[in-house]
């Protein structure tokens, strides 16, 4: 990060937006994407989010594009209500971002069948529950209805990688150990039927963990790697 | 018989929770005290309750390929199935407006001690998977379709029941500092739900 922060001093990019007299990537701009990687994580600090993340997160393959679907929905979907957001009557607003949602994810849903009908078949129900997915409607409701297009989109993206970092990062764990591959690949060699046939490390005896596959492991992994991100910052926390 | 193993099915075996983690965003946000944990979880079985049957009656007279046949042959082949996750939201959505409007009107406690949670059920993933798991299970009568919302729903509130009972006794732990709070919760929930998975070899 600290090299990133030199070279934009250095060279300011003299973009504006609207009236708002702030380059393009001020420090606070930069802070809207990077905030919600760590301090601000939308699944380990702001809870929004959980349901889809551990679904599918058994592979990496689903859990990749299921990070992309979520970027999409959101960056275009903070971009739309934030230009409307002083024309959404109060009371109906809830509605309207629904709306929003539901049409954007439909757009993702039928270019998945499309374009990747495989990872549509394994995300299955749970493309759809990216309508209801909280860090979407959170994110609308908390920041793209109060401020500016751009601020928006970066807000949506920074949410939306913290989000898929996290997603990564568990189905990482959940595909190496449960089934010693990663995007389909054999990482840790091949098993074969018996000690002889296999290579790798299976040729050492090892075995896959098959409880890692299992939908419960998922907690636990997210439950460890939150432990880990609060021990390393310490401000995250709770009191009780 | 059917309907029996179709209740105890959705209730145990294919919880929300614990097998599909539905509702999860709620679930850990409410379940600090079970006073808001059962508020919230009889909204939901309610809100469930309803919105199965209506969209399973939407599905299969407006949308699914075939479905509008009733109107007429030459409407046999519209395929609306497209615009299911609109409807379906946009029924729970109303629902859960409708649901808010009468218990304002005749119990305003109850609508006091819900609070926010009651308009947050139509962001609850359980509701709109509870429809989209109904879409995707073929029931051959809106019976069934009401059953299983009803057993998804109380398959859901038992869940929050649980681990808020499980929360409000783990104040009095030693819990690790980072892991206090959400960390220590998920990985409850996961034990709960390895517990939950003996129920999956049993066949009804």
């Amino acid at each position: 990060m600290g090299k990133d922060k030199n070279k934009t001093s250095k060279s300011p990019v003299v973009l504006f937006v609207g009236e708002e007299k702030e380059p393009l990537f001020s420090k606070k701009n930069r802070e809207l994407l990077s905030d919600p990687l760590n301090d601000n994580n939308p699944i380990t600090v702001q809870v929004l989010g959980i349901c889809s993340a551990l679904a599918i997160t058994v592979q990496l393959k689903p859990s990749i594009v299921m990070a992309i679907a979520v970027m999409f929905v959101m960056a275009f979907g903070n971009i739309i209500i934030s230009l409307i957001r002083n024309l959404i009557p109060n009371r109906i607003r809830i509605i309207v971002q629904l709306v929003v949602v539901a049409a954007l994810v439909i757009l993702v849903d039928q270019i998945l069948k499309a374009f990747a009908y495989d990872v549509s078949k394994q995300l299955a129900v749970f493309v759809g529950l990216i309508i209801t997915n909280c860090i979407v409607m959170g994110r609308l409701e908390a920041f793209a209805l109060g401020n500016g297009v751009w601020k928006s989109f970066l807000d949506g993206i920074g949410n939306a990688a913290g989000y898929g970092l996290i997603l990564i990062a568990v189905a990482f764990f959940r595909e190496l150990l449960g089934s010693g591959k990663l995007l389909g690949y054999e990482i840790l060699g091949h098993k074969g039927v018996t000690m002889a046939e296999s290579t790798g490390l299976y040729a050492l005896g090892y075995e896959n963990n098959g409880l890692m596959l299992l939908s419960p492991m998922a907690l636990i992994t997210v439950g460890v790697i939150i432990w880990v991100q609060r021990s390393r910052n310490r401000k995250l926390i709770e009191k009780n | 018989m059917d309907y029996v193993n179709l209740f105890v099915r959705s209730i145990f075996i294919e919880n929300m929770i614990f097998a599909y983690f539905l509702g999860m965003c709620s679930y850990l946000a409410v379940s600090k005290t079970v006073k808001t944990a059962v508020g919230l979880g009889a909204a939901v079985i309610f809100v469930l309750f309803v919105t199965v049957p209506l969209n399973y009656l939407l599905d299969n007279y407006l949308l699914r390929p075939g479905a509008l046949a009733w109107l007429g042959e030459e409407y046999a082949n519209i395929d609306l199935s497209f615009l299911s996750l609109i409807m379906f939201i946009a029924v729970v959505a109303s629902m859960v407006q409708l649901v808010e409007m009468i218990v304002e009107k005749f119990a305003p406690a109850l609508y006091g001690a819900l609070g926010i949670f009651l308009p947050l059920i139509a962001v609850n993933c359980a509701i709109l998977g509870g429809s989209l798991f109904m879409q995707q299970k073929d029931f051959s009568a809106v019976s069934e379709a009401a059953v299983y919302g009803l057993g998804s729903g109380i398959g859901w509130f038992l869940a929050i029941l649980a681990i808020a009972a499980i929360r409000e006794k783990i104040t009095y732990s030693n819990v690790p500092a980072p892991l206090r709070g959400l960390g220590i919760t998920f990985i409850i929930t996961g034990l709960m739900a390895l517990g939950f998975m003996s129920f999956m070899g049993i066949k009804l």
